[in-house]
Protein backbone atom coordinates (compact mmCIF):
# COMPACT_ATOMS: atom_id res chain seq x y z
CA UNK A 1 0.00 0.00 0.00
CA UNK A 2 2.70 2.47 1.07
CA UNK A 3 4.93 1.53 -1.81
CA UNK A 4 1.58 1.70 -4.53
CA UNK A 5 1.44 5.64 -3.33
CA UNK A 6 5.53 6.20 -3.54
CA UNK A 7 4.84 4.80 -6.89
CA UNK A 8 2.19 6.45 -7.90
CA UNK A 9 2.69 9.87 -6.23
CA UNK A 10 6.19 10.31 -6.72
CA UNK A 11 8.25 8.03 -9.07
CA UNK A 12 5.48 8.29 -11.87
CA UNK A 13 5.21 11.77 -12.36
CA UNK A 14 8.69 12.78 -11.48
CA UNK A 15 10.24 9.89 -13.42
CA UNK A 16 8.04 10.85 -16.30
CA UNK A 17 9.33 14.70 -15.98
CA UNK A 18 12.75 13.68 -15.87
CA UNK A 19 12.41 11.18 -19.14
CA UNK A 20 10.64 13.82 -21.46
CA UNK A 21 13.69 16.02 -20.68
CA UNK A 22 16.30 13.43 -21.11
CA UNK A 23 14.39 12.19 -24.32
CA UNK A 24 14.41 16.27 -25.49
CA UNK A 25 17.85 16.41 -24.21
CA UNK A 26 19.13 14.09 -26.87
CA UNK A 27 16.95 15.31 -29.87
CA UNK A 28 18.59 19.00 -29.16
CA UNK A 29 21.79 17.25 -28.54
CA UNK A 30 21.45 16.35 -32.05
CA UNK A 31 20.21 19.22 -33.63
CA UNK A 32 22.74 21.45 -32.07
CA UNK A 33 25.76 19.06 -33.22
CA UNK A 34 24.94 18.17 -36.69
CA UNK A 35 26.32 20.68 -38.53
CA UNK A 36 29.60 20.40 -37.70
CA UNK A 37 29.31 17.07 -38.51
CA UNK A 38 28.08 18.32 -41.95
CA UNK A 39 30.54 20.85 -42.52
CA UNK A 40 33.55 18.25 -41.50
CA UNK A 41 31.94 15.90 -44.27
CA UNK A 42 31.97 18.97 -46.64
CA UNK A 43 35.61 20.13 -46.16
CA UNK A 44 36.65 16.63 -46.97
CA UNK A 45 34.40 16.67 -49.87
CA UNK A 46 31.98 13.69 -48.39
CA UNK A 47 27.91 13.85 -48.38
CA UNK A 48 26.68 12.69 -45.04
CA UNK A 49 23.25 10.97 -44.32
CA UNK A 50 20.84 11.42 -41.03
CA UNK A 51 21.50 8.05 -40.52
CA UNK A 52 25.78 8.69 -40.21
CA UNK A 53 25.19 12.11 -38.51
CA UNK A 54 22.92 10.64 -35.89
CA UNK A 55 25.48 8.80 -33.92
CA UNK A 56 28.03 11.22 -34.31
CA UNK A 57 26.40 13.69 -32.56
CA UNK A 58 26.50 11.86 -29.51
CA UNK A 59 30.33 11.16 -29.45
CA UNK A 60 32.11 14.03 -30.28
CA UNK A 61 35.22 15.59 -28.35
CA UNK A 62 33.87 19.34 -27.83
CA UNK A 63 29.79 19.09 -28.63
CA UNK A 64 28.28 22.35 -28.10
CA UNK A 65 25.49 20.47 -26.86
CA UNK A 66 27.25 17.07 -25.17
CA UNK A 67 24.60 14.38 -24.97
CA UNK A 68 23.37 13.24 -21.37
CA UNK A 69 25.72 9.46 -21.69
CA UNK A 70 28.82 11.83 -22.63
CA UNK A 71 28.05 13.94 -19.22
CA UNK A 72 27.52 11.11 -17.18
CA UNK A 73 30.26 9.16 -18.38
CA UNK A 74 32.59 12.05 -17.56
CA UNK A 75 30.91 12.47 -13.99
CA UNK A 76 31.61 8.50 -13.72
CA UNK A 77 35.14 8.94 -14.79
CA UNK A 78 36.18 12.01 -12.61
CA UNK A 79 34.40 10.74 -9.19
CA UNK A 80 34.71 7.04 -9.59
CA UNK A 81 37.95 6.88 -11.55
CA UNK A 82 40.09 8.76 -10.00
CA UNK A 83 41.65 9.32 -6.88
CA UNK A 84 39.92 12.28 -4.50
CA UNK A 85 43.45 13.95 -3.81
CA UNK A 86 43.82 14.17 -7.81
CA UNK A 87 43.14 17.16 -9.46
CA UNK A 88 41.51 15.44 -11.90
CA UNK A 89 38.81 14.46 -9.43
CA UNK A 90 35.32 16.30 -9.48
CA UNK A 91 35.23 15.23 -5.89
CA UNK A 92 38.19 17.15 -4.90
CA UNK A 93 37.13 20.22 -6.82
CA UNK A 94 33.39 19.79 -5.48
CA UNK A 95 35.14 19.60 -1.66
CA UNK A 96 37.04 22.27 -2.22
CA UNK A 97 33.58 24.64 -3.26
CA UNK A 98 31.70 22.52 -0.44
CA UNK A 99 34.36 23.84 2.26
CA UNK A 100 34.05 27.62 1.05
CA UNK A 101 30.17 26.95 0.95
CA UNK A 102 29.75 25.54 4.42
CA UNK A 103 31.89 28.02 6.09
CA UNK A 104 30.22 30.94 4.18
CA UNK A 105 26.59 29.64 5.23
CA UNK A 106 27.65 29.30 8.55
CA UNK A 107 28.93 32.83 8.93
CA UNK A 108 25.67 34.07 6.37
CA UNK A 109 23.08 32.34 9.21
CA UNK A 110 25.29 33.71 12.15
CA UNK A 111 25.44 36.72 11.09
CA UNK A 112 21.72 37.16 9.64
CA UNK A 113 20.38 35.57 12.96
CA UNK A 114 22.22 38.81 14.85
CA UNK A 115 21.44 41.24 12.29
CA UNK A 116 17.92 40.12 12.97
CA UNK A 117 18.06 39.80 16.90
CA UNK A 118 18.93 43.70 16.46
CA UNK A 119 16.69 44.85 14.22
CA UNK A 120 13.73 43.12 16.44
CA UNK A 121 14.80 44.48 19.62
CA UNK A 122 16.14 47.92 19.20
CA UNK A 123 14.13 50.56 16.88
CA UNK A 124 17.28 52.91 15.78
CA UNK A 125 18.15 49.75 14.03
CA UNK A 126 15.03 48.86 12.95
CA UNK A 127 14.63 51.77 10.97
CA UNK A 128 18.57 52.13 9.60
CA UNK A 129 19.49 48.54 8.96
CA UNK A 130 16.69 46.91 6.81
CA UNK A 131 17.23 49.63 3.74
CA UNK A 132 21.00 48.71 3.82
CA UNK A 133 20.64 45.20 4.29
CA UNK A 134 18.18 45.60 1.31
CA UNK A 135 20.45 47.75 -0.54
CA UNK A 136 23.53 45.26 -0.60
CA UNK A 137 21.38 42.77 -2.20
CA UNK A 138 20.75 44.80 -5.49
CA UNK A 139 24.37 45.09 -6.14
CA UNK A 140 24.98 42.36 -8.43
CA UNK A 141 27.48 39.62 -7.00
CA UNK A 142 29.20 39.03 -10.31
CA UNK A 143 30.14 42.94 -10.32
CA UNK A 144 31.17 42.64 -6.28
CA UNK A 145 33.06 39.46 -5.88
CA UNK A 146 36.01 41.01 -7.92
CA UNK A 147 36.62 43.49 -6.00
CA UNK A 148 36.24 41.49 -2.75
CA UNK A 149 38.82 39.03 -3.54
CA UNK A 150 41.44 41.80 -4.90
CA UNK A 151 40.93 43.81 -2.34
CA UNK A 152 41.49 40.59 0.73
CA UNK A 153 44.39 39.70 -1.25
CA UNK A 154 45.93 43.42 -1.24
CA UNK A 155 45.45 42.67 2.99
CA UNK A 156 46.78 39.40 2.77
CA UNK A 157 43.70 37.29 3.21
CA UNK A 158 43.58 34.59 0.33
CA UNK A 159 41.86 31.19 -0.11
CA UNK A 160 39.22 29.74 1.71
CA UNK A 161 38.08 33.05 3.36
CA UNK A 162 37.36 35.39 0.52
CA UNK A 163 35.32 32.99 -1.39
CA UNK A 164 33.19 32.10 1.81
CA UNK A 165 32.82 35.95 2.28
CA UNK A 166 30.81 36.27 -0.91
CA UNK A 167 29.00 33.46 -0.15
CA UNK A 168 28.12 34.96 3.38
CA UNK A 169 27.06 38.43 1.52
CA UNK A 170 24.64 36.22 -0.53
CA UNK A 171 23.26 33.91 2.18
CA UNK A 172 23.01 36.55 5.16
CA UNK A 173 20.04 38.19 3.28
CA UNK A 174 17.38 35.30 3.41
CA UNK A 175 18.52 34.84 6.93
CA UNK A 176 17.84 38.20 8.36
CA UNK A 177 14.61 38.76 6.46
CA UNK A 178 13.13 35.32 7.33
CA UNK A 179 14.80 35.78 11.31
CA UNK A 180 13.10 39.32 11.50
CA UNK A 181 9.80 37.83 10.51
CA UNK A 182 10.28 35.07 12.30
CA UNK A 183 11.10 36.28 15.14
CA UNK A 184 8.09 38.99 15.29
CA UNK A 185 5.96 36.12 14.58
CA UNK A 186 4.35 35.48 18.11
CA UNK A 187 0.38 36.80 18.35
CA UNK A 188 0.05 39.31 20.83
CA UNK A 189 -2.06 37.50 23.19
CA UNK A 190 1.64 35.25 23.68
CA UNK A 191 3.53 38.34 24.20
CA UNK A 192 0.70 39.85 27.00
CA UNK A 193 1.42 36.12 28.84
CA UNK A 194 4.87 37.02 29.03
CA UNK A 195 4.16 40.46 30.18
CA UNK A 196 1.73 39.58 32.79
CA UNK A 197 5.16 37.06 34.18
CA UNK A 198 7.03 39.91 34.17
CA UNK A 199 9.27 38.25 31.87
CA UNK A 200 12.78 40.03 30.47
CA UNK A 201 13.46 40.81 27.23
CA UNK A 202 16.45 38.04 27.23
CA UNK A 203 13.91 35.30 28.62
CA UNK A 204 10.63 36.37 25.79
CA UNK A 205 13.73 35.40 23.60
CA UNK A 206 14.79 32.68 24.39
CA UNK A 207 11.30 31.01 25.51
CA UNK A 208 9.02 32.64 22.87
CA UNK A 209 10.58 34.45 19.89
CA UNK A 210 13.46 32.07 19.23
CA UNK A 211 10.98 28.76 19.34
CA UNK A 212 8.54 30.72 17.67
CA UNK A 213 10.67 31.75 14.78
CA UNK A 214 12.12 28.35 14.10
CA UNK A 215 9.61 27.17 11.16
CA UNK A 216 11.29 30.91 9.80
CA UNK A 217 15.01 29.93 10.25
CA UNK A 218 14.95 26.66 8.29
CA UNK A 219 12.90 28.43 5.41
CA UNK A 220 15.12 30.78 5.04
CA UNK A 221 18.63 28.34 5.67
CA UNK A 222 17.44 26.19 2.75
CA UNK A 223 17.57 29.59 0.67
CA UNK A 224 20.95 30.74 1.94
CA UNK A 225 22.36 27.39 1.44
CA UNK A 226 21.84 27.10 -1.33
CA UNK A 227 22.87 30.49 -2.66
CA UNK A 228 25.77 29.85 -0.42
CA UNK A 229 26.94 27.45 -3.19
CA UNK A 230 26.58 30.32 -5.66
CA UNK A 231 28.63 32.31 -4.39
CA UNK A 232 31.57 29.90 -3.72
CA UNK A 233 31.71 29.41 -7.70
CA UNK A 234 31.05 33.02 -8.21
CA UNK A 235 33.95 33.45 -6.02
CA UNK A 236 36.03 30.89 -7.68
CA UNK A 237 35.70 32.59 -11.22
CA UNK A 238 38.19 35.53 -10.62
CA UNK A 239 41.08 34.14 -8.47
CA UNK A 240 42.37 32.58 -12.11
CA UNK A 241 40.70 29.29 -11.66
CA UNK A 242 42.72 27.26 -9.38
CA UNK A 243 40.60 24.79 -8.09
CA UNK A 244 36.87 24.03 -6.92
CA UNK A 245 34.13 23.71 -9.42
CA UNK A 246 34.01 27.40 -10.38
CA UNK A 247 37.30 26.55 -11.69
CA UNK A 248 36.38 23.93 -13.35
CA UNK A 249 33.78 25.86 -15.02
CA UNK A 250 35.82 28.57 -16.34
CA UNK A 251 38.65 26.14 -17.03
CA UNK A 252 36.34 24.02 -19.34
CA UNK A 253 34.91 27.32 -21.38
CA UNK A 254 38.56 28.52 -21.65
CA UNK A 255 39.42 25.05 -23.52
CA UNK A 256 36.18 24.21 -25.11
CA UNK A 257 35.72 21.51 -22.87
CA UNK A 258 31.53 21.27 -23.02
CA UNK A 259 31.21 17.93 -21.47
CA UNK A 260 33.58 19.35 -18.30
CA UNK A 261 31.05 22.05 -18.24
CA UNK A 262 28.64 20.18 -18.09
CA UNK A 263 29.76 17.35 -15.85
CA UNK A 264 30.95 20.42 -13.30
CA UNK A 265 27.29 22.27 -13.59
CA UNK A 266 25.51 18.72 -12.47
CA UNK A 267 28.32 18.13 -9.25
CA UNK A 268 27.07 21.56 -8.39
CA UNK A 269 23.17 20.77 -8.53
CA UNK A 270 23.76 17.91 -7.31
CA UNK A 271 26.06 19.22 -4.43
CA UNK A 272 23.09 21.66 -3.77
CA UNK A 273 20.31 19.24 -3.71
CA UNK A 274 22.53 17.96 -1.06
CA UNK A 275 22.68 20.45 1.08
CA UNK A 276 19.14 21.25 0.72
CA UNK A 277 18.19 18.09 1.53
CA UNK A 278 20.62 18.27 4.72
CA UNK A 279 18.91 21.66 6.10
CA UNK A 280 15.07 19.82 5.15
CA UNK A 281 16.51 16.95 7.18
CA UNK A 282 17.80 19.13 10.06
CA UNK A 283 14.34 21.12 9.52
CA UNK A 284 12.06 17.73 10.57
CA UNK A 285 14.48 16.50 12.83
CA UNK A 286 13.92 20.32 14.91
CA UNK A 287 10.01 20.02 14.23
CA UNK A 288 10.08 16.75 15.28
CA UNK A 289 11.76 17.88 18.56
CA UNK A 290 9.37 20.33 19.08
CA UNK A 291 6.29 18.22 19.17
CA UNK A 292 4.79 19.17 15.49
CA UNK A 293 2.27 16.61 14.36
CA UNK A 294 3.66 13.54 12.77
CA UNK B 1 10.56 44.27 50.10
CA UNK B 2 11.02 47.49 52.52
CA UNK B 3 8.31 49.20 50.41
CA UNK B 4 5.70 47.00 52.40
CA UNK B 5 5.00 50.07 54.80
CA UNK B 6 2.66 51.84 52.27
CA UNK B 7 0.33 48.89 51.16
CA UNK B 8 -2.82 49.12 52.47
CA UNK B 9 -4.83 46.60 54.70
CA UNK B 10 -5.12 43.37 52.08
CA UNK B 11 -9.21 43.29 52.49
CA UNK B 12 -9.46 45.31 49.11
CA UNK B 13 -7.66 43.37 46.34
CA UNK B 14 -8.50 45.69 43.51
CA UNK B 15 -9.62 48.95 44.20
CA UNK B 16 -10.38 51.45 41.42
CA UNK B 17 -11.66 55.11 41.66
CA UNK B 18 -12.94 57.28 38.70
CA UNK B 19 -10.82 55.16 36.48
CA UNK B 20 -11.23 55.96 33.03
CA UNK B 21 -9.14 55.10 29.84
CA UNK B 22 -9.33 56.73 26.50
CA UNK B 23 -7.72 55.16 23.61
CA UNK B 24 -6.48 57.76 20.67
CA UNK B 25 -7.23 56.42 17.36
CA UNK B 26 -6.98 57.69 13.91
CA UNK B 27 -10.73 58.46 14.37
CA UNK B 28 -10.27 59.98 17.39
CA UNK B 29 -10.64 59.41 21.19
CA UNK B 30 -12.76 56.59 21.89
CA UNK B 31 -13.46 55.99 25.61
CA UNK B 32 -13.10 52.64 26.69
CA UNK B 33 -13.58 53.52 30.48
CA UNK B 34 -15.56 56.75 31.98
CA UNK B 35 -15.22 56.86 35.83
CA UNK B 36 -15.30 53.18 37.23
CA UNK B 37 -15.66 53.11 41.32
CA UNK B 38 -15.19 49.25 42.47
CA UNK B 39 -14.16 47.34 44.81
CA UNK B 40 -12.81 43.63 45.13
CA UNK B 41 -12.57 42.03 48.46
CA UNK B 42 -10.56 39.12 49.02
CA UNK B 43 -12.10 35.96 48.22
CA UNK B 44 -15.01 37.41 45.63
CA UNK B 45 -15.88 36.06 42.85
CA UNK B 46 -16.67 39.05 40.50
CA UNK B 47 -17.96 38.70 37.13
CA UNK B 48 -17.93 41.78 34.02
CA UNK B 49 -20.83 40.99 32.13
CA UNK B 50 -21.88 43.58 29.26
CA UNK B 51 -21.86 43.49 24.95
CA UNK B 52 -18.72 43.89 23.52
CA UNK B 53 -17.48 47.65 23.69
CA UNK B 54 -18.16 47.98 26.80
CA UNK B 55 -14.92 48.06 28.52
CA UNK B 56 -14.97 44.65 31.02
CA UNK B 57 -11.65 43.51 28.93
CA UNK B 58 -9.94 46.80 29.43
CA UNK B 59 -10.80 46.66 32.82
CA UNK B 60 -8.91 43.42 33.27
CA UNK B 61 -6.08 44.09 31.58
CA UNK B 62 -5.70 47.86 33.13
CA UNK B 63 -6.01 45.46 36.51
CA UNK B 64 -3.10 43.46 35.02
CA UNK B 65 -1.15 46.58 33.78
CA UNK B 66 -1.40 45.42 30.23
CA UNK B 67 -3.28 48.90 29.66
CA UNK B 68 -2.39 52.04 31.80
CA UNK B 69 -5.72 53.99 32.56
CA UNK B 70 -5.87 57.85 31.45
CA UNK B 71 -7.59 58.96 34.63
CA UNK B 72 -8.40 57.84 37.83
CA UNK B 73 -6.47 55.57 40.30
CA UNK B 74 -6.39 51.69 41.08
CA UNK B 75 -4.45 49.56 43.33
CA UNK B 76 -3.89 46.00 43.20
CA UNK B 77 -2.94 44.50 46.41
CA UNK B 78 -2.95 48.22 47.69
CA UNK B 79 0.19 48.69 44.83
CA UNK B 80 0.35 49.83 41.61
CA UNK B 81 -0.83 47.47 38.25
CA UNK B 82 2.69 47.41 37.47
CA UNK B 83 4.23 47.27 41.07
CA UNK B 84 1.59 43.99 41.48
CA UNK B 85 2.43 42.68 37.90
CA UNK B 86 6.04 42.47 39.19
CA UNK B 87 5.43 40.80 42.47
CA UNK B 88 3.68 38.28 40.15
CA UNK B 89 0.42 39.67 42.28
CA UNK B 90 -2.18 37.88 39.49
CA UNK B 91 -1.89 35.19 37.47
CA UNK B 92 -4.23 36.06 33.77
CA UNK B 93 -5.89 33.50 31.75
CA UNK B 94 -6.89 34.71 28.25
CA UNK B 95 -10.11 33.78 25.87
CA UNK B 96 -7.71 31.59 23.77
CA UNK B 97 -5.37 28.86 26.10
CA UNK B 98 -2.34 30.72 24.22
CA UNK B 99 0.05 27.65 24.90
CA UNK B 100 3.32 27.43 22.94
CA UNK B 101 2.92 24.77 20.88
CA UNK B 102 6.19 23.30 21.23
CA UNK B 103 5.41 23.03 24.92
CA UNK B 104 4.05 19.90 26.49
CA UNK B 105 1.12 20.45 28.92
CA UNK B 106 3.40 20.43 31.95
CA UNK B 107 6.37 22.08 30.16
CA UNK B 108 3.84 25.06 29.33
CA UNK B 109 3.02 24.97 33.31
CA UNK B 110 6.08 25.29 34.10
CA UNK B 111 6.80 28.31 31.68
CA UNK B 112 6.09 30.87 34.64
CA UNK B 113 7.68 28.68 37.33
CA UNK B 114 11.01 28.58 34.84
CA UNK B 115 10.52 32.23 34.33
CA UNK B 116 10.47 33.11 38.05
CA UNK B 117 13.47 30.84 39.17
CA UNK B 118 11.70 28.01 40.57
CA UNK B 119 14.12 24.91 40.73
CA UNK B 120 13.20 21.73 38.63
CA UNK B 121 12.60 19.86 41.74
CA UNK B 122 9.76 22.67 42.86
CA UNK B 123 8.27 22.99 39.43
CA UNK B 124 7.86 19.41 39.28
CA UNK B 125 5.59 19.28 42.11
CA UNK B 126 4.04 22.66 41.10
CA UNK B 127 3.60 20.88 37.84
CA UNK B 128 2.08 17.92 39.40
CA UNK B 129 -0.24 19.17 41.61
CA UNK B 130 -2.37 22.29 39.34
CA UNK B 131 -2.31 19.36 36.82
CA UNK B 132 -4.51 17.96 39.18
CA UNK B 133 -6.52 21.04 40.34
CA UNK B 134 -7.75 20.81 36.81
CA UNK B 135 -7.87 17.05 36.34
CA UNK B 136 -5.35 17.42 33.51
CA UNK B 137 -3.32 14.61 35.48
CA UNK B 138 -1.83 12.16 33.45
CA UNK B 139 -1.67 14.60 30.16
CA UNK B 140 1.37 16.38 31.30
CA UNK B 141 3.42 14.65 28.05
CA UNK B 142 0.96 15.57 25.41
CA UNK B 143 1.21 18.47 23.51
CA UNK B 144 -1.76 21.21 23.32
CA UNK B 145 -2.85 19.75 19.68
CA UNK B 146 -3.44 16.52 20.90
CA UNK B 147 -5.89 18.04 23.44
CA UNK B 148 -9.41 19.81 22.81
CA UNK B 149 -10.66 22.93 23.36
CA UNK B 150 -11.42 22.72 26.79
CA UNK B 151 -8.77 20.82 28.04
CA UNK B 152 -6.40 23.20 26.36
CA UNK B 153 -8.21 26.33 28.24
CA UNK B 154 -8.07 24.18 31.28
CA UNK B 155 -4.30 23.59 31.19
CA UNK B 156 -3.96 27.57 30.83
CA UNK B 157 -5.96 28.04 34.35
CA UNK B 158 -3.38 25.41 35.68
CA UNK B 159 -0.61 27.33 34.22
CA UNK B 160 -2.27 30.73 35.54
CA UNK B 161 -2.02 28.63 39.18
CA UNK B 162 0.90 27.69 38.72
CA UNK B 163 3.04 29.95 40.79
CA UNK B 164 0.27 31.08 43.59
CA UNK B 165 -1.25 34.10 42.89
CA UNK B 166 -4.08 35.10 44.92
CA UNK B 167 -5.73 37.01 42.32
CA UNK B 168 -7.10 35.68 39.09
CA UNK B 169 -7.63 37.39 36.30
CA UNK B 170 -10.29 35.67 33.43
CA UNK B 171 -10.88 36.66 30.18
CA UNK B 172 -13.72 35.21 28.72
CA UNK B 173 -12.11 31.60 29.11
CA UNK B 174 -14.61 29.40 28.40
CA UNK B 175 -16.35 31.56 25.76
CA UNK B 176 -15.43 29.65 22.47
CA UNK B 177 -16.34 25.99 23.79
CA UNK B 178 -19.80 24.52 22.95
CA UNK B 179 -22.13 25.28 26.29
CA UNK B 180 -21.68 21.47 27.01
CA UNK B 181 -17.93 22.13 28.09
CA UNK B 182 -18.62 25.22 29.49
CA UNK B 183 -20.88 23.75 31.66
CA UNK B 184 -18.64 21.52 32.94
CA UNK B 185 -16.16 23.91 33.23
CA UNK B 186 -17.48 26.55 35.24
CA UNK B 187 -18.68 23.81 37.44
CA UNK B 188 -15.14 22.37 38.33
CA UNK B 189 -13.80 26.30 38.27
CA UNK B 190 -16.66 26.87 41.27
CA UNK B 191 -14.79 24.23 43.36
CA UNK B 192 -11.47 25.07 42.68
CA UNK B 193 -12.19 28.35 43.99
CA UNK B 194 -13.54 27.40 46.92
CA UNK B 195 -10.56 24.91 47.49
CA UNK B 196 -7.79 27.56 46.58
CA UNK B 197 -9.90 30.52 48.26
CA UNK B 198 -8.66 32.97 45.29
CA UNK B 199 -9.99 36.14 44.49
CA UNK B 200 -11.35 35.87 40.69
CA UNK B 201 -12.30 38.43 37.81
CA UNK B 202 -14.49 36.80 35.36
CA UNK B 203 -15.20 38.16 32.12
CA UNK B 204 -18.06 37.01 30.60
CA UNK B 205 -20.90 37.64 28.02
CA UNK B 206 -23.11 35.14 29.31
CA UNK B 207 -25.50 36.05 31.98
CA UNK B 208 -26.38 32.00 33.04
CA UNK B 209 -22.71 32.28 33.46
CA UNK B 210 -22.35 35.42 35.49
CA UNK B 211 -24.82 34.55 37.80
CA UNK B 212 -24.15 30.90 38.48
CA UNK B 213 -20.17 31.93 39.07
CA UNK B 214 -20.01 35.03 41.01
CA UNK B 215 -20.71 36.30 44.45
CA UNK B 216 -20.58 39.86 43.02
CA UNK B 217 -21.84 40.62 38.96
CA UNK B 218 -20.90 43.88 37.45
CA UNK B 219 -22.80 44.99 34.32
CA UNK B 220 -21.35 46.89 32.55
CA UNK B 221 -22.61 49.32 29.12
CA UNK B 222 -20.72 50.44 26.03
CA UNK B 223 -20.32 54.15 24.50
CA UNK B 224 -19.24 55.36 26.75
CA UNK B 225 -17.74 51.86 29.04
CA UNK B 226 -19.23 52.59 32.34
CA UNK B 227 -20.57 50.75 35.29
CA UNK B 228 -24.46 50.53 35.04
CA UNK B 229 -25.12 48.49 38.60
CA UNK B 230 -23.50 45.87 40.87
CA UNK B 231 -25.10 43.10 42.15
CA UNK B 232 -24.61 40.97 44.87
CA UNK B 233 -25.31 37.18 44.52
CA UNK B 234 -27.58 35.67 46.80
CA UNK B 235 -26.76 32.44 46.08
CA UNK B 236 -25.14 30.03 48.64
CA UNK B 237 -21.89 29.10 47.99
CA UNK B 238 -22.14 25.63 47.23
CA UNK B 239 -24.33 25.58 43.76
CA UNK B 240 -24.81 22.43 42.02
CA UNK B 241 -25.21 22.83 38.39
CA UNK B 242 -29.18 22.21 39.54
CA UNK B 243 -29.29 25.41 41.34
CA UNK B 244 -29.97 27.31 37.79
CA UNK B 245 -33.10 26.56 37.49
CA UNK B 246 -34.11 27.81 41.04
CA UNK B 247 -36.71 30.87 41.28
CA UNK B 248 -33.26 32.82 42.56
CA UNK B 249 -31.34 31.87 40.27
CA UNK B 250 -33.53 33.44 37.78
CA UNK B 251 -34.19 36.64 39.57
CA UNK B 252 -30.72 37.05 39.63
CA UNK B 253 -30.65 36.41 35.99
CA UNK B 254 -33.77 38.71 35.72
CA UNK B 255 -31.91 41.57 37.50
CA UNK B 256 -28.59 41.12 35.14
CA UNK B 257 -31.08 41.48 32.25
CA UNK B 258 -32.44 44.36 33.15
CA UNK B 259 -29.61 46.09 34.24
CA UNK B 260 -27.73 45.33 30.32
CA UNK B 261 -31.35 46.89 29.02
CA UNK B 262 -31.27 49.80 30.96
CA UNK B 263 -27.80 50.66 29.80
CA UNK B 264 -29.00 50.61 26.22
CA UNK B 265 -26.71 47.51 25.35
CA UNK B 266 -29.53 45.83 24.03
CA UNK B 267 -30.81 48.40 21.50
CA UNK B 268 -27.57 49.72 19.38
CA UNK B 269 -26.09 46.00 19.32
CA UNK B 270 -26.07 44.87 15.54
Amino acid sequence: MERETFLRDRLLPIGTVLLALVALWYVFAVILNAPFERDTAARAGETITFSEILPKTMAQERPVLPAPHQVFAELWDTTVNKAITSKRSLVYHAWITLSATLLGFAMGAVLGILLAIGIVHNRAMDRSLMPWVIASQTIPILAIAPMIIVVLNAVGISGLMPKALISTYLSFFPVVVGMVKGLRSPEQIQLDLMHTYNASPAQTFRKLRWPASMPYLFTSLKVAVAISLVGAIVGELPTGAVAGLGARLLAGSYYGQTVQIWAALFMAAGVAALLVAAVGVAHGLVLKRMGARA
Amino acid sequence: MNAMSDIKPATAVVSAAGLGLTFETADGPVNALTGVDLTVGKGDFVSFIGPSGCGKTTFLRVIADLEKPTAGTITVNGMTPEEARKRRAYGYVFQAAALYPWRTIEKNIALPLEIMGHTKAEQKARVERTLDLVNLAGFGKKYPWQLSGGMQQRASIARALAFDADLLLMDEPFGALDEIVRDHLNEQLLKLWARTNKTICFVTHSIPEAVYLSTRIVVMSPRPGRVTDVIESTLPKERPLGIRETPEFLEIAHRVREGLRAGHSYEEHV
